[in-house]
């Protein structure tokens, strides 16, 4: 009985300091463009990011790198595994990637990670779920590669005439 | 007097042409293989149309312009300088096809961008491109890195007397075996060798660093193919910045490197004389300028004090000098951190190593070291022979795969080019600041596009104009060709309306 109230308490203290770092961060998030264009505003202060996760998930140890893109550059997100762990879509030619909000911290030159520009994440909400694109066998290009088929057939042919 | 080309000159530029057009078709058929067997079939689509209205245009110019004569050595140059435009805007097809570019003059940019190994790109939404794309973005880079003309003489013109010619306009002036048809293939062994060993490393440090195998080697051979070509494309939009790997840049150094390398050393390396990398002036003046730039960056990162640690400015500094020496143009910053984070002192060592390049008979474009060593050593001489008495004769002599005696008429040679090429690089300049960039920026931006490296500091973007994208694609293409072959084509074009 302890146990399970121990857990629970556990439950709510994780779930009220997360809403609370995000309630206390009312800032709007912040473009990938502002960040990269006034880096050095930004350097070393907590902000909020938005975009798509996309490409692979890098795990490194308790860590994973994740890409996140806003529509005009990806910036790479430092985070927690376990924050990681509710990322399910990456985005590719296959699919949308989940969107997410990062909570972090912004670094110009992050003295941790060789000099890189990244966000070291200290909070990451799901916004939307991602999904599998469906392909839609383009009828119009199918078309167009067998008149030019039938084109290529004629030249191969008339090539051989004198 | 201008003498007016007659139809034979056509006929056999025509022909040359078409084969070479015929071999781009086929290779159009390795993404289409690789779109099919990962289920991309819409990408698939649109190389199957690009490899067919390519095939019909070799098709009809060998058919129309069949001729059993040999190339002359203008014919040769011309040849090559069009089928580099050809190349271009026959392999940007099915890139157009995908959507992911917003004019046809962008697919342009970027095909020509690939061919010439420069890396500068206007894609849009890279990071969900199909992966049958991706590989032909790189694989342009592969076969334009060795040269396009390479690709034909190695399988489609057999032992034509005139490949010489092409070869040579191709900016190879120098025969690694005594047949060009075997250096050729020679060419082609080395860089397929590199690419299985490369992309192994590759792969497996992706793996390591937490991608998905198959993610893993795909961007390893692309990166592979970018990086030996010194091309500069990659896979993401973030360029190397990705993988966030230190073992991933200590590699692509590794590869950049022997990308800059002459392929005619890549040989005597492969023959066991290894003795030679420490000897041939090339890898001597390659190593002086890497080191000499290089201070001038660390120094100019180290007044910004953008970077805390000495880690942090050596990875940055030294990896965007060596992509930039070697003409690579990977990327581990984002383009404006050039402007924003880097002082003037740092862009200018970063300019000068651009302008410089790697080795002749390489991957890479700019000068070349040859041309610097033979300057150099040509100053070195007038000096000596100045400060001695009259009397005193000045020998000289350089170490490129066996002992030269250093000529007046092998310096004026290397002077000229390198006046070409500093020309080339501010007329660029200049152009861009008549569209309103700053001076060090459109500096930076058009020795980039001229020297075939691919870093920008921001210029290149969709929204730049027009007029500006065709620049830096005639900087690319006259770059890539060391200007003979295009001369030649200009003074041709000339003759055919003012020849009689």
């Amino acid at each position: 009985m302890l146990k399970l109230r121990l857990s629970h308490l556990v439950f709510m203290l994780c779930t009220l300091s997360f809403v609370i770092s995000f309630s206390n961060c009312s800032a709007q998030p912040i473009s990938s463009a502002e960040l990269i264009q006034n880096a050095k505003v930004y350097d070393g202060r907590t902000i909020v990011y938005t975009g798509e996760v996309i490409g692979d998930i890098m795990a490194r140890g308790d860590f994973a790198w994740v890409n996140i893109n806003d529509g005009k550059n990806a910036i790479g997100v430092w985070m927690n595994k376990g924050l990681a762990a509710n990322i399910i879509y990456t985005g590719s030619y296959r699919f949308k990637g989940d969107s997410v909000e990062i909570i972090g911290v912004f670094h110009r030159a992050c003295p941790d990670h060789g000099g890189d520009l990244d966000i070291h994440a200290q909070g990451v909400r799901k916004i939307n779920s991602g999904r599998q694109t469906i392909e839609r066998f383009n009828l119009n290009k199918r078309n167009m590669a067998l008149v030019l088929l039938g084109i290529l057939c004629l030249v191969l042919v008339l090539r051989q005439l004198r | 007097m201008i003498l007016k080309p007659i139809s034979q000159d056509f006929k056999n530029i025509g022909y040359y042409l078409g084969k070479i057009i015929l071999g781009l078709g086929c290779v159009m058929f390795m993404p289409i293989i690789f779109g099919v067997a990962l289920g991309e079939i819409n990408p698939a689509l649109d190389f199957l149309i690009g490899a067919e209205i390519t095939l019909i245009f070799g098709f009809i110019l060998t058919k129309l312009c069949f001729t059993d004569n040999d190339l002359s050595w203008m014919q040769g140059m011309i040849v090559v300088s069009l089928s580099w435009l050809v190349a271009t805007i026959l392999g940007a097809i099915p890139l157009y096809l995908s959507g992911h570019w917003s004019s046809y003059l962008d697919t342009c940019f970027d095909a020509m961008s690939g061919f010439a190994t420069t890396g500068l790109a206007l894609v849009q939404n890279l990071d969900h491109l199909s992966m049958t794309h991706n590989l032909w973005r790189h694989l342009i880079m592969f076969m334009g890195g060795q040269g396009i003309v390479i690709v034909a003489l190695s399988f489609f013109i057999k032992g034509a007397s005139g490949a010489f010619k092409m070869y040579v306009g191709e900016a190879r002036d120098e025969r690694i075996l005594p047949n060009v048809v075997h250096t050729s293939r020679f060419i082609w062994l080395v860089s397929i060798t590199y690419l299985v060993l490369g992309t192994l490393a590759l792969g497996i440090t992706g793996v390591c660093e937490g991608m998905k195998p198959l993610n893993a080697f795909f961007h390893g051979a692309c990166i592979f193919m970018a990086a030996f070509d010194t091309g500069g494309f990659a896979p993401q939009s973030q360029n190397i910045l990705y993988y966030h790997s230190l073992t991933f840049e200590v590699i692509t150094i590794i590869i950049m490197l022997l990308g800059a390398i002459n392929f005619k050393l890549h040989y005597h390396i492969w023959m066991g004389n290894r003795k030679e990398i420490v000897k041939n002036i090339e890898t001597r003046a390659l190593f002086a300028a890497i080191l000499i730039t290089f201070l001038v960056v660390a120094l100019g990162l180290n007044q910004t004090g953008t970077y805390a640690k000495a880690i942090g400015l050596f990875r940055k500094g030294f990896y965007q000098l060596v992509s930039g020496h070697t003409g690579t143009g990977f990327m581990t910053i984002y383009a404006p951190q050039f402007i924003n984070e880097w002082n003037h002192l740092a862009l200018v060592g970063v300019i000068i190593a651009m302008a410089l390049g790697g080795a002749v008979c390489s991957t890479t474009g700019a000068i070349k070291m040859l041309r610097v060593g033979v300057i150099f050593k040509a100053l070195l001489e007038d000096i000596k022979r100045i400060i001695l008495p009259d009397k005193a004769i000045v020998v000289k002599k350089i170490h490129h795969i066996k002992e030269i005696f250093l000529e007046d008429k092998q310096a004026r040679a290397a002077l000229l080019i390198t006046m070409a090429y500093l020309c080339l690089y501010g007329l660029g300049a200049m152009i861009g600041m008549w569209f309103g960039y700053p001076f060090l920026d459109s500096l930076f931006e058009s020795t980039s596009a001229a020297a075939n490296v691919g870093l920008s500091c921001g210029i290149t973007a969709v929204s730049m104009p027009a007029a500006l994208k065709f620049t830096y694609i005639l900087q690319m293409w006259a770059g890539r060709l060391e200007f003979m072959s295009v001369f030649t084509l200009i003074g041709f074009i000339v003759s055919v309306f003012r020849g009689k």
